[in-house]
């Protein structure tokens, strides 16, 4: 087999030209696909605007800001109302429903209930030293946390733009959102 | 981790509790430069699992030194690039 010429190659093999196109392409595809995993993304989606249910989204999109995450929150419903800048500064607690709570169901269900174990968590909150609601949004923001505001429940809401937080994204949709999931590596409904 | 290091910054955070020491901390050592070590003085009990994990999922930054004190948690940074 001594005479074989590795530049005279059968019929249907790729010629040498052509394999050297097709290794610079694959490195071209190597090379974007590592760089890629640089960045890593993170998606949430926030659905509740109750105080207690308001928290877990800001303190995930503020500490993987902290990784060097580019973090996404789309806020949709009652999720709305924690980049609400006046609504953000009011959200309540409910006292029915939560069987952890240290009231039985059918005396939380009584007219100012609500207020009450809402100050009672705001009590605790200021005595842990626990951020604000208000705080964690503005420290997200500064760390460059995207804030969004679902357009359709902007509108079905009666809300007005310019009721949120300065830096908060309107005008975006589902599709929006599931652009950013698809593009994540970690995704969140809250 | 018990290498030598010199102190550049030092950062109080205590009475924070949970995300603010790792938040925090992450603003600090961006105002430092490669080679500096951030000082993060906690009260938060959470902050010796907390920000170990920060520094080890966290490009460009490692866990230098940490010692749990009677009150405060002390951690080490170091920036790497």
């Amino acid at each position: 087999m001594g005479t074989d010429t590795p530049d005279a190659p059968a019929d249907d093999a790729p010629s040498r030209a052509e394999l050297a196109a097709r290794v610079d392409e694959l490195e071209d595809a190597l090379a974007e696909a590592t760089s890629d995993d640089d960045g890593k993304k993170m998606s949430i989606i926030a659905t509740k605007g109750t105080l207690d249910m308001a928290y877990p989204p800001l303190i995930l999109a503020s500490t993987a800001a902290a990784f060097g995450y580019e973090v996404t929150v789309f806020h949709t419903f009652w999720g709305l109302d924690i980049l609400h800048e006046e609504r953000s500064k009011n959200l309540k607690l409910s006292s029915v429903g939560n069987p952890n709570m240290p009231v039985p169901n059918a005396v939380a269900a009584l007219p100012g209930m609500d207020r009450v174990t809402t100050k009672m968590m705001e009590k605790k909150i200021a005595d842990n030293d626990t951020a604000t609601i208000e705080e964690l949004i503005e420290t997200s923001l500064d760390m460059g946390v995207e804030f969004q505001a679902c357009q359709m429940t902007i509108d079905l809401m009666d809300y007005d733009e310019d009721d949120f937080y300065d830096g908060v994204t309107t005008g975006v949709g589902a599709a929006t959102a599931l652009q950013d999931m698809a593009d994540s590596d970690i995704q969140l409904l809250v | 981790m018990s290498a030598e290091f010199d102190i550049t910054e030092t950062l109080d955070v205590k009475g924070a509790s949970c995300p603010m020491p790792v938040v925090k901390a992450k603003s600090a050592i961006d105002e430092l430069s490669e080679g500096e070590v951030l000082e993060v003085l906690a009260t938060d009990p959470g902050s010796m699992s907390d920000i170990d994990g920060w520094a080890s999922g966290t490009g460009g930054i490692e866990l230098v030194n940490q010692e749990e004190g009677d009150d405060v948690f002390k951690h080490y940074v170091r920036k790497t690039e």
